[in-house]
């Protein structure tokens, strides 16, 4: 018997009383049923790292989005948040499904044993365990226009970065990042839209949206502190600057300096702002106080 | 008596409905990349939409469903990524049925070289024909609708608001 068959067997029973674990079903897994063996002539250690490192980018920066649920200042940028946020969150399960399956060593030994993988590593890890990039988890306060500098910056690395990763020579690899380029596309393009207009807006927007370019600026060098687009980071960051130069200066936005001097140290090291902290902690709430719950 | 030809088990499979579009069956979205059998098993493929799509589960479990209610016992459901669902992939009767649905169709899905995707700032995507009343005239609202899948459109000759499969 197949699993998929066991699964569709306890979703049948579910009217017969049989409980069933919150945070993940047999058909959770965003993997199923696909070929899921590492290829040889790949790491399977640094293939999970980058694996995991993308993973936690995308789930970080859902959480963060998911927070303007119902806050945005207009219905429409509601509903476009909420979709970006369910496109990384998607992003970060297949990612994080595939990083446990390639160093099954990083899935945390104290998630129960029945949790799927992106459970165990969504919600039983320590925030030092997050190898997230710190642009992610700053605590943007409700300030919208911080809210759209942090989307646009992330959003135009993560598309520059992923570009290369659709010949990686993982196929899980290859297919979950054509999947994302196309999608961060529409993300990069809505973000830019939003700079534009508040940046060549009235006197107050241009200001706000000046401060909170500014205010996301320290952790731009962060993005470019490990090459996850396999020795394409020199292509990855000439894109970033050209489309960053190009919506600034349409926005009529001045670039922040940029500091090179020791720029990179710090970046994926698990030294995290209380910020992720306060996050990871709403994050895995209900899964650590009830880690056998069901429903 | 259980049918076992793969063209029987196909047929069945035809027939599940989009849990989103309940209007179009999975095979006109082109979610339904294959049914086979392997002895006494029924393989179904289907592919994603976005990678987000909270319909997934809700997909595996509907055809696998409607084949054990047909008499299948064993019914595998296998994801596939590759290659990536695009709206190309929507059949021309899953075209109509959306546009007989106020649903205004996709164009051709936009071909994307190797290396950086140009940002297309400040341009406007090509205006979609109202599915009402046909008309040309009319303008975007915004890029994310009620799924990932579709956008926001107004028609400013019928004054409706309508929705349109984004090509992707």
């Amino acid at each position: 018997m197949s699993d998929d068959t066991t699964a569709y067997e306890s979703l049948a029973d579910a009217h017969g009383g049989e409980d069933r674990w919150a945070f993940g079903t047999g058909f959770d897994d965003p993997l199923a049923g696909v070929d899921t063996t590492v290829p040889p002539g790949v790491d399977p250690a640094a293939l999970g790292l980058m694996c995991l490192a993308l993973g936690d980018d995308a789930l970080v920066m859902s959480q963060r989005l998911a927070g303007w649920c119902s806050n945005a200042p207009e219905l429409e940028d509601d509903v476009a948040l909420a979709n970006i946020a369910l496109d990384l969150l998607g992003q970060a399960r297949l990612l994080l499904t595939r990083a446990a399956q390639a160093d099954p060593s990083l899935r945390p030994a104290e998630a129960p044993a029945h949790i799927p993988d992106e459970d165990a590593l969504a919600y039983f890890r320590d925030p030092a365990a997050f190898r997230n990039v710190r642009l992610v988890e700053l605590d943007d306060d409700g300030d919208f226009a911080r809210c759209i500098a942090r989307l646009f910056l992330f959003s135009t690395w993560r598309l520059a970065a992923l570009v290369w990763l659709v010949d990686s020579p993982d196929p899980v690899l290859a297919a979950a990042s054509a999947k994302a380029v196309t999608e961060l596309t529409y993300h990069r393009e809505y973000a830019a839209g939003w700079v534009v207009r508040l940046g060549d807006g009235t006197e107050l927007s241009h200001q706000r949206m000046q401060d909170a370019l500014e205010w996301a600026w320290p952790c731009v060098n962060l993005l470019f502190g490990s090459d996850l687009s396999q020795g394409n980071l020199y292509a990855e960051h000439s894109e970033f600057i050209g489309v960053l130069a190009r919506v600034l200066a349409t926005a009529t936005l001045s670039e922040p300096p940029w500091e090179w001097a020791g720029s990179s140290a710090g970046a994926r090291d698990g030294e995290h702002t209380e910020a992720l902290t306060e996050l990871i902690a709403d994050l895995q709430s209900v899964a650590r106080a009830h880690p056998a719950a069901t429903w | 008596m259980v049918s076992t030809t793969v063209a029987d088990a196909r047929a069945i499979a035809q027939t599940v409905t989009d849990p989103e579009l309940p209007m179009l069956t999975l095979h006109d979205l082109g979610v339904l990349r294959g049914v086979r059998l392997d002895g006494e098993r029924v393989i179904v493929e289907i592919t994603p939409t976005y990678s987000g799509c909270p319909a997934m589960a809700e997909m595996r479990s509907d055809l696998a469903a409607r084949l054990h209610n047909a008499g299948y016992r064993d019914v595998t459901v296998r994801t596939v990524l590759s290659p990536p669902w695009t709206t190309d992939d929507i059949t021309e009767r899953g075209r109509q049925v959306l546009a007989e649905h106020g649903i205004a169709p996709p164009g051709p899905a936009p071909r994307r070289g190797p290396g950086p995707v140009p940002l297309a700032l400040g341009v406007r995507p090509p205006a979609v024909d109202c599915p009402l009343c046909g008309s040309a005239d009319t303008e975007l609202v915004s890029q994310f609708g009620a799924t990932s899948c579709k956008s926001l459109h107004r028609c400013v000759a019928c004054r409706e608001p309508f929705e349109h499969v984004k090509a992707h």
